[in-house]
């Protein structure tokens, strides 16, 4: 059976939305496949807006990947704004990729990418879009399999009821995995319907199937206890690793979006993970162990993605690139390689010391120093010790004095507000902090005109990190502080001058927390905010506290929690987290040790530096680093230029 | 290809559309002009770019811009525009252009960047008529489709498709059910007699001075 476009009865109201080349596809990159000629078909959403979502590495990877197997088909779909949204309900026009305009509903798997929490509302209005039941039990053959990945996918408890499944970790193996899976069970016919094939991805044991659990739950709201309730269906699912990411060298086909999007760069992960430990950080938990690229397969990534593309950035990607054991010579090797042509090369690293300088200075050899950037964290010494971002004031502030006597006229740091034992003196600190770097700037540059950025995120709490057992401040307390801080900046006129100060309210952060660290009650809540219009929840102009508030003060009374109880409460010891079934490899009394380490200021070495301190992941998750050098020099490539060819750009 | 760039902080590459197509409408003549480092076989260039660009959008031709040969925006004075308007009766459309064509002049108002804008919409208009054909637009069916055959001179503020349609509505109060579907069918010089010249003519071999 053939799936038709949905494209004539979509074009007839894109005159009438905003920027409506986002829903048109026809990217350079894009993949067409002929329907009938393909066996599993794959529909991958980032949900959120095309803008956002397009330049997702992790959508691209498993795009091209599944797209390389002749047999099957991915597309993309993104969140649609609620203008289109509304026309298409009003005209029937059901969700759809961008690539054939096909409909959601047709395809076997609908994948979806969540790197917040925040997105979660943007898949119900997709799901009801694209005619498929909203929860998972009503969902029949005729439905494809709503599939959850995407570091959020870590704790998936709260959208239990929405999604079919979930994948842990990386996805590039696991998608053909699935695939192959469901490839089987269509060739033999499909048998025992939809339940049988949720059955066969369960027994993979790293496929998580919320419907095969039960959750108990205690007189006083807590859980119980998580267990499975057939017996075909392992305990604990287990995170995905790829290891050896030379073999895996995607994108190599970026896509190339033809309407303004937030990134527009050609980005190479050089590693993958961190074992720097940073406590709040759950990217770096989820993602040990550190994995790298060599430094030749990043040469060869940059240059043909370069040739394939046509961008003129190129960004090296990780979680703290300055960390890669071969980033000098890779930094100096690729700006002498692009040295006289207009690629631009970015390292968004923001580890804070004077090699960072050196490495974007290599990296700024055309004499454009725009601006650097670095991330403390936190503000006082003592909260960077509980924290674990090991950097003294002294080091700090002559890091950022020697940017400003390179040349550089504009810093940026980040920090984060309402961290664990916070109190208003360690946010002050910044703001102290601030004065002295622009003090010292202003002497070593011999020059008034440098600029200093102070950039402040909300902590939220997240599952499998040292801090999955805080509690959250309260968004008063937040603002507060964030209002001193504000005075304390602009307690000295001259020198709060030259400090730009940008921040979040904290009632975002409360509800990414409540999601973040939810369970499966928290999903009627989820249900109620987009019953009530709840969409695009990490636009601050589509975000509703109050929309949040209510649903929660409506919804949760009836299982005797409330919003504070997921929030604000500090958990202990022994009590079961919703997501304890969830293994992430790390040992969860080597996290608990952590958290008291982190009460106690107490800081933890990088394993790559120092002998292993037991986390957990490499001997559960069968895992190692590997990291180099290998030695190697980037090979003297070809230089850009010259007339060229794209190859298979598009498949009609 | 060897695009050139702009000098400065921050380069662009040469790269110059002359009165480009607002979004939402389709179009069959879109010129631009691209500074090359190199030289480069023209032919060699529209496959390299055609390889590279989205479905739909199609190099049909490539010249090299001689020395002294004036900028392509020289060459383009007018576009000729196909305009359907489903569900409108091709009387009732005629009707409308009509009393357009014997106004002696149609003042209409868009919002740009700056703000609302008023401008005349009737003096730019060089041909303006509801074709004979009564044929419906693919996909529609037996409903029935006025089509206009429009031809605007480029002027400043540029007079647009659906400025000339809001003249319709202002003139005869005609405001089409659905959104009219408009496509720009060529670009170029106005010869007295009406017809669009090819701003590319005068550069390909062979090809008469003066248009063709």
């Amino acid at each position: 059976m053939s799936v038709e476009s949905v494209f004539p009865k979509l074009e007839q109201l894109l005159p009438r939305v905003s920027k409506p080349i986002q829903y048109v596809g026809g990217e350079l990159g894009a993949v067409v496949k002929d329907w009938d000629a393909t066996i599993v078909r794959w529909a991958l959403m980032y949900p959120d807006a095309y803008e956002v979502g397009l330049p997702n590495q992790g959508v691209q990877i498993l795009y091209e990947v599944l797209n390389e197997q002749p047999d099957v088909l991915a597309e993309r779909t993104y969140a649609v704004w609620p203008d289109l949204e509304a026309l298409m309900k009003e005209n029937g026009v059901p969700q759809f990729t961008v690539d054939a305009h096909r409909p959601v509903k047709a395809f076997d798997v609908l994948g979806l990418s969540f790197a917040t929490e925040l997105g979660y509302t943007n898949m119900l209005s997709a799901l009801d879009l694209a005619g498929i039941p909203l929860d998972s039990a009503e969902r029949t053959e005729d439905h494809p399999i709503v599939l959850a990945g995407g570091h959020a996918s870590f704790n998936p408890e709260p959208i239990a009821d929405f999604i079919d499944a979930a994948v842990l970790g990386d996805g590039e193996e696991a998608v053909l995995e699935i695939t192959g899976i469901i490839r089987e069970w269509k060739a033999e016919g499909c048998p025992g319907g939809r339940d049988e094939l949720l059955l066969r991805l369960a027994r993979t044991e790293s496929i998580y199937v919320p419907r095969f659990y039960d959750v108990d739950y205690l007189s006083d709201g807590r859980i119980q206890r998580v267990v499975p309730n057939r017996p075909d269906v392992p305990f604990r699912v287990n995170k995905r690793t790829t290891m050896d990411l030379d073999a895996w060298p995607y994108p190599k086909k970026p896509l190339v979006p033809l309407a303004e999007t937030v990134h527009e760069r050609y980005a190479v992960e050089i590693f993958r993970g961190c074992t720097r430990g940073c406590r709040f950080c759950q990217a770096g938990m989820i993602t040990r162990p550190v994995r790298e690229r060599s430094i030749t397969t990043v040469g060869q990534m940059v240059k043909e993605g370069l040739e394939f593309s046509g961008f003129s950035e190129v960004g090296l990607l990780s979680l703290s690139s300055a960390d890669h054991s071969e980033i000098g010579d890779m930094c100096s090797g690729l700006a002498e390689q692009y040295a006289d042509t207009n690629v631009s090369l970015s390292l968004p690293s923001t580890r804070v010391d004077a090699f960072n300088i050196d490495l974007a200075q290599e990296l700024s050899r055309n004499g454009r120093r725009t601006g650097l950037t670095f991330a403390p964290e936190g503000g006082s010494e003592r909260i960077r010790k509980v924290i674990n971002k090991m950097v003294t004031e002294e080091d700090l502030i002559r890091t950022v004095v020697t940017a400003y006597s390179n040349g550089w006229r504009q810093v940026k740091l980040y920090f984060m507000c309402g961290l664990p034992t916070e109190t208003d003196e360690d946010v002050l600190q910044i703001g102290r902090m601030a004065h002295e770097v622009i003090r010292a700037g202003r002497a070593a540059a011999g020059t008034k005109d440098i600029r200093c950025t102070v950039s402040i995120g909300g902590f939220v709490p997240k599952p499998h990190t040292p801090f999955q057992w805080a509690p959250m401040e309260r968004p008063e307390v937040i603002d507060n502080r964030l209002r001193l801080l504000k005075q304390e900046i602009n307690s000295d006129r001259s020198l709060g001058r030259a400090i730009g100060y940008r921040y979040h309210d904290g009632e975002p952060s409360l509800i990414e927390g409540l999601l973040s660290r939810g369970d499966r009650r928290v999903g009627k809540v989820i249900r109620r905010v987009w019953d009530k219009g709840g969409r695009f929840d990490g636009w601050s102009e589509h975000f509703s506290y109050t929309r949040w508030v209510e649903a929660c003060a409506e919804v949760l009374p009836d299982f005797g929690v409330d919003l504070d109880w997921y929030t604000t409460r500090e958990r202990e010891q022994l009590e079961v987290l919703p997501w304890d079934h969830l293994d992430s490899g790390l040992d969860k009394d080597w996290l608990w040790q952590d958290w008291q380490d982190s009460m106690s200021e107490y800081e933890q070495d990088d394993c790559r530096w120092t002998p292993c301190f037991d986390c957990g992941v490499c001997p559960s998750m069968d895992t190692e680093i590997q990291i180099g050098p290998t030695g190697k020099k980037l090979l003297p490539l070809t230089p850009i230029g010259g007339l060229r060819v794209p190859t298979s750009a598009h498949t009609h | 290809m060897p695009i050139a760039f702009s000098q400065g902080f921050t380069p662009h590459p040469k790269i110059s559309y002359a009165s480009a197509a607002p979004t939402g409408v389709g179009s069959e003549a879109e010129y631009l002009e691209i500074g090359l480092q190199a030289p480069v076989d023209p032919g060699q260039l529209q496959v390299a770019l055609d390889a590279a660009l989205s479905p739909g959008l199609d190099i049909l031709d490539a010249v090299i811009a001689p020395e002294g040969s004036g900028s392509l925006a020289d060459r383009i004075d007018a576009s000729r525009w196909l305009i359907e308007l489903p569900q409108v009766e091709p009387e009732v459309a005629d009707r409308a252009v009509q009393a357009f064509l014997a106004a002696p002049e149609v003042p209409v108002e868009r919002l740009t960047k700056q703000g609302m804008r008023s401008f005349d919409a009737r003096n730019p208009v060089a041909f303006f008529a509801v074709t004979k054909e009564s044929d419906a637009p693919s996909g529609a069916n037996a409903a029935p489709c006025a089509i206009i055959d429009l031809v605007v001179r480029q002027v400043t503020p540029a007079v647009r498709p659906d400025d000339v349609l809001s003249g319709l509505r202002v003139v005869a109060g005609l405001e089409p059910p659905v959104p009219p579907r408009v496509t720009r069918l060529a670009q170029g010089s106005l010869t007295p007699q009406g017809e669009i010249v090819d701003p590319l003519d005068a550069d390909r071999e062979g090809a008469p001075i003066g248009g063709r």
